[in-house]
């Protein structure tokens, strides 16, 4: 395991000044410059040092736990009939999802910055207790911002993060959900830049963010990489990720960007559907734009105001997507889909009826497209899902549509 | 001659200093506005910076934040507000008006048909808070091209080196940040602003205005003695807020703010 993602995929993107093609950038004010260019050079210069790498690689593999396992789930393919569906569990991550490669990452450098207080900014609350979790392993001070309707909906994890020490703040502007709650992390960030780290939680934002969150997040696709040439003797024919900011996706993608055989799946979250614009597709349903210090596509209306979003996930309701996946949009290299809040749900029943693996609501976006898309391809086909957390978090929304209080 | 240089010069020969205020378009609706603009003019202000409301303001404190929030629920767009300068040209050709908000909403509707509709209306400088010189090659030249200034923000972490390009870059005035911060937030330090101000003073010759954490005569005052011009904004726009429910005491009331620190500034 290596910080460092492959050479060829490295020089295509981002260029020196953190553009994927006509995506990425730096667009903030001038006031974030002097942080983010301080970031950069730190990062360039520990991506780079081997006793750096060696402390990513050692607490990956003895505090995360990996390598995850990549899973054969047999009687999820066979009820499907079709393609063979591998699980590439990040649920069994520490924490609990795949946001804890990038929590590791993100605080060594905060570590070797030396800046006592971590600020992040969170959805479903899995990259809020991520980064709780490693603030406090490493006794540094933690602030959670949080839209306030996302405080609500995921209540368990507003807990989770007190009880690791965690200061959670809920956003009550904008929307109430995770754009304003990163509007939110980006102004205490200005102002307390001197001793302050911001942990970003996804593939997106100003550069250097969305190469640094993707470098620490390619563990999932290098790691699958290896294990389907173990197990399966070859590599997959498609891999598939749900999309929310992009950074489990990227992860899985960016070590198969060269290996033009394996299809690149993002699944967005389509909501009530696509066509009722209450949904947070982006990618399938939006257009460039420019927002939290990046261009990308964005859900906005003519005017270029960010428009409200819907999902049933949480961690999905994001107006914006990390902007190496426009890039890969455009290059035609990945192909971008949406799956709306009731396949989404069924899924969430269906694995864990069949397999006896709780999905987390996200994930369970990529699982509902790879039982669609497998149904239709012949058994000796196989397709890896990226199966980013566990659905513990998503319990009480799902009661909730059943109609069960507790 | 661009109005924003023919006004520094004038301020220049009779040796007064800029006062610069910043309201939000449409905030808190959009029949105020012009009549905001012609009160603000009338007691004392030398620019105008008009706020183009933006569902993410980013770099703004709570108080800017409401007022997009406001203007918002009029659905006032970037093409409003350019109506709005049109308007207030009518009747007022001298005062210079420089559009401040955030990238998207130009993005979104071109930069080309953005910088001919400003032009055309008399804007005549646009300020945008996420683009920093190095994502502005192109706009800023395109803009410039068409006659419209390019002001760019300049803070305290900006480096010796940041603040050469942005005095390169800049056009009209050059805006120093005084706070790390956002809008709206504490109390500036006046020697620090001094400090910084005399570096700048070295690299360019375009007027130095500063902006952020000024709320009363006093640090307008103190503040006009060491740069080039003074931009309020929150203290502005935070009795807006408190006017919301009787909007025709606003151009009066916020107007005699700005009448005071004018007093205090040329006293
Ligand atoms: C389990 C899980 N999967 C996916 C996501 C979406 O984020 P990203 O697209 O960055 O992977 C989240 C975000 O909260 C999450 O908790």
């Amino acid at each position: 395991m290596s910080i460092q993602t492959d050479q060829t995929a490295k020089q295509i993107f981002p260029d020196a000044r953190g553009h994927f093609g006509p995506y990425g950038g730096r667009f903030v004010s001038e006031t974030l410059i002097g942080a983010l260019e301080e970031l950069e050079a730190v990062y360039e210069k520990l991506s780079a040092d081997p006793s750096f790498q060696a402390e990513f690689d050692r607490d990956l593999a003895h505090y995360v736990g990996r390598p995850s396992p990549l899973y054969h789930a047999e009687r999820l393919s066979e009820k499907v009939g079709g393609a063979q569906i591998y699980l590439k569990r990040e649920d069994l991550n520490h924490t609990g999802a795949h946001k804890v490669n990038n929590t590791i990452g993100q605080a060594l450098l905060a570590k070797f910055m030396g800046k006592p207080r971590v600020i992040a900014e969170t959805g479903a609350g899995q990259h809020g207790v991520a980064s709780a979790t490693v603030a406090a392993r490493l006794g540094l001070e933690c602030k959670v911002y949080m839209g306030a309707e996302d405080v609500k909906r995921q209540a368990l994890n507003v807990y989770r993060m007190r009880l690791l020490g965690a200061e959670v703040i809920p956003v009550t502007s904008g929307t109430k959900t995770l754009k304003d709650a990163m509007n939110e992390a980006m102004r205490d960030w200005v102002t307390n830049v001197d001793n302050t780290f911001y942990i970003i939680g996804t593939a997106a934002g100003p550069h250097p963010y969305p190469k640094l969150v993707r470098d620490f997040q390619c563990v999932i696709g290098r790691e699958t990489k290896q294990q389907s040439l173990a197990q399966i003797g070859r590599l997959p024919d498609a891999v598939i990720a749900c999309v929310g900011g992009g950074s489990n996706a990227i992860g899985m993608f960016h070590p198969f960007i060269e290996d033009t055989t394996v299809r690149m799946i993002g699944v967005e979250a389509g909501g009530h559907g696509l066509a009722t614009g209450q949904h947070a597709a982006p990618l399938s349903d939006g257009r460039p734009g420019v927002l939290h210090g990046m261009r990308t596509y964005l859900m906005e209306d003519d005017a270029g105001q960010i428009l409200p979003t819907h999902s049933v996930s949480a961690g999905l309701d994001y107006p914006g997507v990390g902007p190496e996946h426009a890039w890969l949009k455009d290059l035609g290299r990945a192909e971008y889909v949406a799956i709306d809040d009731s396949e989404a749900l069924d899924a969430f029943r269906t694995l864990t009826q069949v397999e006896g693996i709780m999905p987390a609501l996200e994930s369970s976006h990529a699982i509902a497209y790879a039982m669609k898309m497998a149904k239709e391809m012949p058994k000796d086909k196989v397709l890896v899902v990226n199966l980013s957390g566990r659905g513990d978090k998503d319990i009480h929304t799902v009661a909730d549509i059943d109609g069960i209080t507790f | 001659m661009s109005r924003l240089h023919k006004r520094f010069e004038s301020l220049k020969a009779s040796k007064r200093k800029a006062l610069i205020p910043y309201v939000t378009a449409g905030d808190p609706n959009p029949q105020v506005t012009l009549p905001l603009m012609h009160a603000l003019v009338g007691a004392g202000a030398d620019v105008i910076e008009l706020g183009v409301p933006f569902s993410d303001p980013m770099a703004d404190g709570p108080v800017i934040q409401l007022a997009c929030e406001r203007a918002l629920k009029h659905h006032v767009r970037l093409l409003d507000v350019i109506d709005m300068v049109a308007e207030f040209r009518k009747t007022d050709t001298d005062t210079p008006v420089v559009l401040m908000g955030y990238l998207n909403p130009i993005e979104a509707i071109g930069y080309e048909r953005f910088a001919e509709a400003a032009l055309a209306a008399g804007v005549d400088g646009v300020l945008t808070v996420d683009l920093p010189p190095e994502e502005a090659v192109e706009t800023s030249k395109l803009f410039r091209d068409k006659g419209l200034d390019t002001i760019y923000l300049m803070s305290p972490a900006t480096s010796t080196a940041r603040l050469k390009q942005i005095c390169e870059f800049g056009s009209g005035y050059l805006y120093y940040v005084s706070v790390k911060g956002v809008t709206g937030s504490a109390a500036l330090n006046v020697d620090e602003v001094a400090d910084k101000i005399n570096q700048v003073r070295g690299m360019t010759d375009l007027p130095l205005a500063v902006g952020f954490g000024i709320r009363d005569p006093q640090s307008a005052r103190a503040i006009a003695d060491v740069a080039d011009g003074v931009i309020v904004g929150s203290v502005l726009v935070n009795r807006i807020a408190e006017l919301a429910d009787s909007p025709e005491l606003i151009p009066e009331q916020v107007g005699q703010l700005i009448a005071n620190m004018r007093s205090a500034m040329d006293a």
